[in-house]
């Protein structure tokens, strides 16, 4: 099946691995990325902290462009799927937003009436090709490997996939399918703290801190995520969060297509592991040992 | 002896026009809907580090407390997870309120708005240079408008990212990026906003 895919800003840099292991393990599924031709930053949480009308503008240009291609529109990123979700049903139910929006895409040669569907990459995997096949692929059933299921906040909001939004299952069982055992994780759905990390670190430090000991008290070997902030929240904060608290946490954050990849048989290194802050040795140990 | 302290609020101390504003912002008039539950702060994973949580925001809302919220910390707490919205029984958008509680405390350049205002600015600029985020500068125009020699405590993590390929000093640009900027000037005229 072919896809319009919105990378977002993230996959190009902090969350590099993300992309690469997103662009490794869409070709054997069947899933052809069509990347979104020239899109835009969707904005995140701060252009609506200075410019509401702009916000959505920048958000329905990425949403223009995809209809143009015809395709259903992915990204991997909850921030930008929450966002595109958001403009697309904001503009369907405030006329006023949408004639703004309407005048200022114009001054682009731009115009977007709505239509896109636009999917999580983790629910296009589930809806479209299916755990049947994802079961087909797994050459290295990731045996024993406890992963703590983390959805992170937005995914599971108003805006976010159609899953349970206080208990969602779609990751817990994509994890299951790879072989894995996904840990109890009530706190699956709860903040990491964002952007909070740069503006007030001492409360994002605690959030982090939080969903650590949560995993580590279903003994979590690593803690899967949909989201490159929190991934670099989890993993790259890890020791700041250690410092501050007098813990020792040495959980690996990884993300799920990184997971998936190892149980297909692809390196380690084609699925960015190496650029894990906290080492991801228990994970990447199943790809040494097939071998 | 202790200094006899004004524990209640004057009529004249009220901004009645405060609300009109929240109606401004799409399905803001929802707001009259608030039935005071508190399910938002029992819901907020952050409500512990605010000064008045969601719930006591709206109530000051209406109560016309202009001042007081938009000098208040707890508005730069919120973390936009929206779990305030997905369970507030009257369907109130929360989060979007705490978003334009955050543009008027910026706008007008409020104390406490300072470091976040710096955040969102720095994005933007950012953005609308390139069209997208480049992380590694947004760090360091961040870093240099808030905290230049603080800036040093969080090297070791800006320096473990780099090491890992994840701080790239380049990036991508929008082609279109003058398309871009058009409708980003149209859009911040219609928005009347900065």
């Amino acid at each position: 099946m072919r896809y319009a895919y919105f990378p977002g800003c993230s996959l190009e840099a902090t969350g590099l691995a993300y992309g690469e292991s997103v662009d490794a393990v869409a070709g054997p599924l069947g899933m052809e990325l069509a990347e979104l031709p020239d899109w835009n930053c969707c904005g995140a949480t701060a252009y609506l902290s200075v410019n509401e009308v702009l916000s959505f503008c920048l958000t329905a240009r990425n949403l223009a462009q995809a209809a143009k291609t015809g395709d259903p529109l992915v990204t991997a990123c909850n921030a930008c799927f929450t966002n595109l979700r958001k403009t697309e049903a904001y503009m369907a139910e405030f006329p006023e937003l949408k004639q703004k929006v309407d005048a200022a895409l114009a001054e682009g040669g731009l115009r977007y009436d709505g239509g896109v569907v636009t999917k999580h990459f983790l629910q296009a995997i589930m809806e479209d090709v299916g755990l049947d096949k994802i079961k087909s692929m797994v050459k290295i059933p990731l045996t024993g490997l406890r992963v703590a299921p983390y959805y992170g906040c937005q995914i599971a909001r108003p805006y976010g996939i159609e899953d349970d939004k206080d208990n969602p299952v779609l990751l817990d069982r994509l994890l299951e399918a790879l072989g894995a055992t996904p840990t109890y994780y009530p706190m699956k759905t709860v903040c990491c703290g964002g952007s909070l990390m740069g503006t007030r670190e001492d409360v994002a430090l605690r959030l982090c801190r939080n969903l650590l000991l949560c995993a580590q008290q279903d003994n979590a070997d690593c803690l899967a995520v949909l989201c490159p902030l929190c991934q670099i929240n989890l993993d790259a904060f890890q020791s700041a969060v250690n410092k501050s608290y007098g813990t020792n946490f040495n959980l690996p954050i990884v993300y799920f297509t990184q997971l998936m990849g190892i149980a297909f048989g692809l390196k380690p290194v084609d699925l960015g592991l190496q650029r894990c802050v906290v080492p991801a040795t228990g994970v990447t140990r199943f790809a040494k040992e097939a071998r | 002896m202790k200094a006899v302290q004004q524990t209640v609020l004057y009529e004249q101390a009220m901004d009645p026009r405060f609300l009109d504003e929240v109606y401004g912002i799409p399905g803001g008039e929802k707001i009259k809907d608030c039935i005071q539950c508190g399910t938002c702060s029992g819901s907020c994973p952050v409500s512990w580090a605010m000064e008045e949580t969601p719930r006591q925001i709206f109530a000051m809302i209406r109560a016309g407390m202009r001042d007081q919220i938009l000098d208040s910390l707890t508005i730069w707490t919120c973390a936009s997870c929206y779990q305030c919205a997905a369970r507030c029984p009257q369907e109130i958008k929360i989060t979007d309120i705490m978003y334009m509680l955050k543009r008027m405390a910026i706008r007008e350049n409020r104390q406490r708005s300072k470091k976040a205002g710096a955040f969102a600015k720095n994005f933007v600029e950012v953005v609308k240079k390139y069209g997208r985020n480049r992380e590694a500068e947004l760090l360091a125009r961040y870093t240099m408008a808030t905290n230049p020699l603080g800036g040093i405590a969080s090297a070791p993590v800006g320096l473990a990212l780099f090491t890992r390929g994840r701080m790239p000093l380049g990036g991508g640009k929008v082609r279109d990026i003058q398309g871009l900027r058009k409708i980003v000037a149209k859009a911040q005229e219609l928005g009347g906003e900065e």
